[in-house]
């Protein structure tokens, strides 16, 4: 087993076991630091595939930005310690089939269909081809899509804003 | 190129992922661990997105550009749902979804 092989293995059982975490602890903040790990691993995993612009977008934005996000609001709306009521055990069954049924279903979908492997030469993923891969309109250009994030990112803030924004009451 | 790690993988770790987002999403009663739940199945897609791009078609950098997308996508999501959170925490001292209920009838 190479070392690449091990460091995989790493990283899938964290992502699996943690997202697992994630979504059953009982304790808000401990299901958010579980996140936390969960995108850590996952930015991991883009730095194996050799994605690295991806995997520090994926560090400083997931991790960085939007687990303190949602820590803030933790610590805005509920006291630290708070543990919630288990769900109700019907609720509990229900979800849990649909879910290890979508599971088994997906993964044996995935384990009959053969992927035919591309070795054709990769394209390089450095800073400059990003860029103006961004900004280009022609073939391998994205500067279609790059406007329509910008126009939502802008309509997400001011909405954000409007939203948060106390209203005065005279 | 990873040597010596088949693509189904990573896919697997992504269904299992993705999953779990929606155990969460129908088992939580609590908005800010719902949408710790859509957090996670946003991830699980990427996942798949750059494993796709790497093995199947690595002269293109589609899969790339469409996680950067998603993941813009996903903090403005980010951003407007915990503002309303907060919002919806100031008139009901509460945020669980089964006490938000004044515009349901």
């Amino acid at each position: 087993m190479t070392g690449n092989q091990i460091m995989f293995i790493l990283f899938s059982l964290m992502i699996i076991v943690f997202s697992v975490l994630t979504v059953t602890s009982r304790k808000i903040l401990r299901a958010a630091t579980f996140l936390l790990f969960v995108l850590v691993a996952t930015s991991a995993l883009y730095f194996m595939l050799n994605y690295q612009f991806l995997a520090a977008v994926q560090l400083t934005l997931y991790a960085g930005g939007i687990v303190v996000l949602i820590i803030f609001s933790i610590l805005l709306t509920s006291h630290i310690g708070e543990k919630f009521e288990s769900p109700a055990l019907l609720k509990k069954v229900y979800a849990g089939i649909a879910v290890v049924a979508g599971t088994v279903l997906v993964i044996t979908t995935i384990l009959s269909y053969t992927f035919q492997n591309n070795n054709s030469v990769p394209r390089s993923v450095d800073m400059t081809t990003i860029g103006t891969d961004l900004m280009s309109y022609g073939d391998n250009g994205y500067a279609l899509p790059f406007e329509v994030i910008s126009i939502l990112l802008l309509a997400a803030m001011i909405a954000a804003i409007v939203v948060a924004k106390k209203i005065k009451t005279k | 190129m990873q040597t010596g790690i088949p693509i189904e993988y990573f896919l697997i770790t992504a269904t299992v992922m993705f999953f779990a987002g929606v155990y969460g999403f129908i088992t939580r009663r609590n908005l800010i661990t719902m949408l710790m739940s859509v957090e996670l199945m946003l991830n699980a897609v990427n996942i798949n997105f750059v494993a796709f791009n790497r093995y199947l078609y690595p002269n293109l950098l589609e899969g790339q550009f469409f996680s950067i997308f998603i993941i813009a996508v996903a903090a403005s999501e980010a951003a407007v749902a915990i503002a309303i959170i907060i919002n919806i925490y100031r008139n009901y001292q509460s945020i669980d979804v089964d006490k938000t209920d004044q515009m349901k009838y």
